[in-house]
């Protein structure tokens, strides 16, 4: 027989008082400012904005503090944010051909209009624990070197002259672009669709399923053609004055996977196209993203569809972390109810058995 | 600033559109500091906020293809009227409503004839050549790390 209770309102309130303790850590440090967080961890930062699908630094940076570095928490508070706040209107599409560049490789070709740009990588560093940074020493201003003012050009472009490469992603003229924010999703879905979904999707996910593509379940032979990161303007049409206006400026990274195709019923031999575009410096999460962009595009090119990541419904029903976390994690929530009802089924399950076993030894017995 | 805000202001829209770009692109104390230097204070009213909001920032499919969602942003926007009945507007990526309340201010001021030199002056000039110095010195910054690439020299046995 189980009764209802409540209860437990002190215990919250101070778990909550204790998490605020165990947050602020010891008092004799100093507490850390959103400005450092954003200056200093931003590219936790970026991956909160990224993936909370809200481009606001330091709101990413208060979630991130407030969070106690648990991204994924983070990431829910600033969706639950977002929710509070009306919409003004969509931006004019992103112009990165125009992007003030703060990096561009591509490791298709080695010598390319604009050239390779390193900025600040991670690469060729030797991944050995840097003791220097135990104590607070000065570090030197970055090298600078007069800039050619040369366009960095678009490696698709340079691609396309040949005709080899398909090209920019066309959707008919009368399309309007999906938002799963708005409407329930719907299977199966537009590319626009899917780039939303997988420009908010878990970084370690999409690495995952990237990953899975390169160890052969559902291969697709890419090439980083190009990735760049940088700002780049938002631009918004204000109705009171007719025409659009900057916005300001965010960073944004983008990949374009260069994919071989030998051709199918549907399309000739060339190089087919994947595209991840995010917010922040997160070129991970991009090339990830344009892995999986590439491969879910199978039914399109008339692939066979043999793996995980090729299967829509199953990459975009498990991609979003605050969805994924909020059912994996109910499940440490009171199920006293349900677990009493089963624990009966159980018992009564049992009896049954033990009943029917009695019974047919006794029968045995008789028999005998 | 993107390529349309560079060119020559010679219609009012392409000035428009600069201006509110560079109001956007300002900071706090540059609003402040032009708004100190201001001789004669306007008086404003409030017509609409200032509120912040959310757009949604669009990407190109393949960077140029068909439109699609990326993801939001929060941005802040405020109208103002001054005693003239000049209305002065601005957004700005963000949330901070000090900022878009005075640039919206400036907004109004740059469309009168008598204050637009003063804005100019002690508010856009300023702030384009800080935004030009900043992209500057990143652009160079970046060239620091483009890569040279030189053959080596093959030995022949």
């Amino acid at each position: 027989m189980y009764v209802a209770v409540k209860g437990g309102e002190a215990a919250i309130t101070n778990a909550h008082r204790l998490l605020a303790d165990r947050r602020r850590g010891d008092r004799t440090l100093p507490s850390i400012t959103i400005e450092q967080v954003a200056e200093q961890l931003g590219l936790a930062v970026d991956r909160v904005m990224a993936e909370a699908s809200l481009h606001d630094r330091s709101l990413a940076a208060l979630a991130v503090r407030q969070s106690r570095g648990d991204l994924i928490e983070a990431i829910f508070l600033l969706r639950a944010y977002r929710t509070t706040l009306p919409r003004f209107g969509s931006s004019v599409p992103l112009d990165t051909a125009t992007m003030q560049v703060e990096r561009r490789v591509s490791a298709t070709y080695k010598d390319l209009p604009g050239g390779q740009l390193l900025g600040p990588t991670f690469d060729y560093t030797h991944r050995l624990l840097d003791p220097s940074l135990l104590a607070d020493e000065a570090v030197d201003e970055p090298a600078s070197r007069e800039a050619g003012g040369e366009e960095v050009m678009r490696v698709s472009d340079i691609l396309a002259h040949e005709g080899l490469i398909e090209p920019d992603g066309d959707l008919p003229q009368d399309h309007e672009a999906g938002d799963l924010t708005r409407e329930p999703m719907e299977f199966p879905m537009g590319r626009d669709l899917r780039l939303q979904a997988l420009a908010r999707g878990d970084e370690g996910f999409l690495l995952a399923l990237g990953y899975s593509t390169q160890r052969g379940y559902g291969r697709n032979h890419p090439f980083v053609g190009e990735i760049r990161i940088g700002e780049v303007e938002v631009e918004m049409d204000i109705p009171e004055l007719g025409f659009a206006v900057s916005l300001g400026r965010i960073r944004v990274t983008e990949c374009q996977m260069v994919n071989q195709f030998k051709g199918s019923s549907k399309a000739p031999p060339q190089f087919t196209r994947g595209y991840g575009l995010v917010f922040g410096q997160s070129e991970r999460k991009a090339m990830s993203m344009s892995l999986v962009d590439r491969a879910l595009r199978a039914e399109e090119l008339g692939e066979d569809i043999t793996a995980p990541a090729q299967d829509e419904e199953f990459v975009i029903s498990h991609s979003d972390n605050v969805q994924a976390t909020g059912f994996v994690e109910h499940l440490k929530l009171p199920h006293y109810v349900d677990f009493q009802a089963e624990l009966a089924m159980v018992r009564r399950m049992r009896a049954d058995i033990e009943a029917a076993r009695n019974g047919e030894t006794e029968m045995k017995d008789a028999a005998e | 600033m993107d390529l349309a805000a560079h060119t020559v202001p010679d219609t009012e829209t392409s000035g428009r559109r600069r201006c509110a770009g560079l109001l956007a692109g300002s900071t706090l104390i540059e609003l402040h500091s032009a708004w100190d230097a201001l001789t004669d204070k306007p008086e404003t009213k409030p017509v609409r906020g200032p509120e912040t909001g959310l757009v949604m920032v669009r990407g190109r499919i393949g960077g140029g293809g068909s439109p699609f969602n990326l993801g939001e942003a929060t941005v802040t926007r405020a109208t103002i009227a001054l005693a003239s009945g000049t209305i002065g507007h601005a957004q700005a990526l963000g949330t901070d409503k000090k900022k878009v309340r005075l640039a919206a201010i400036f907004d109004a001021l740059w469309q009168e004839e008598t204050t637009r030199d003063a804005v100019e002056r002690t508010l856009l000039s300023p702030v384009e050549m800080r935004i030009a110095t900043q992209d500057k010195a990143r652009a160079e910054e970046t060239a620091a790390t483009r890569v040279d690439f030189f053959t080596m020299v093959r030995g022949d046995d």
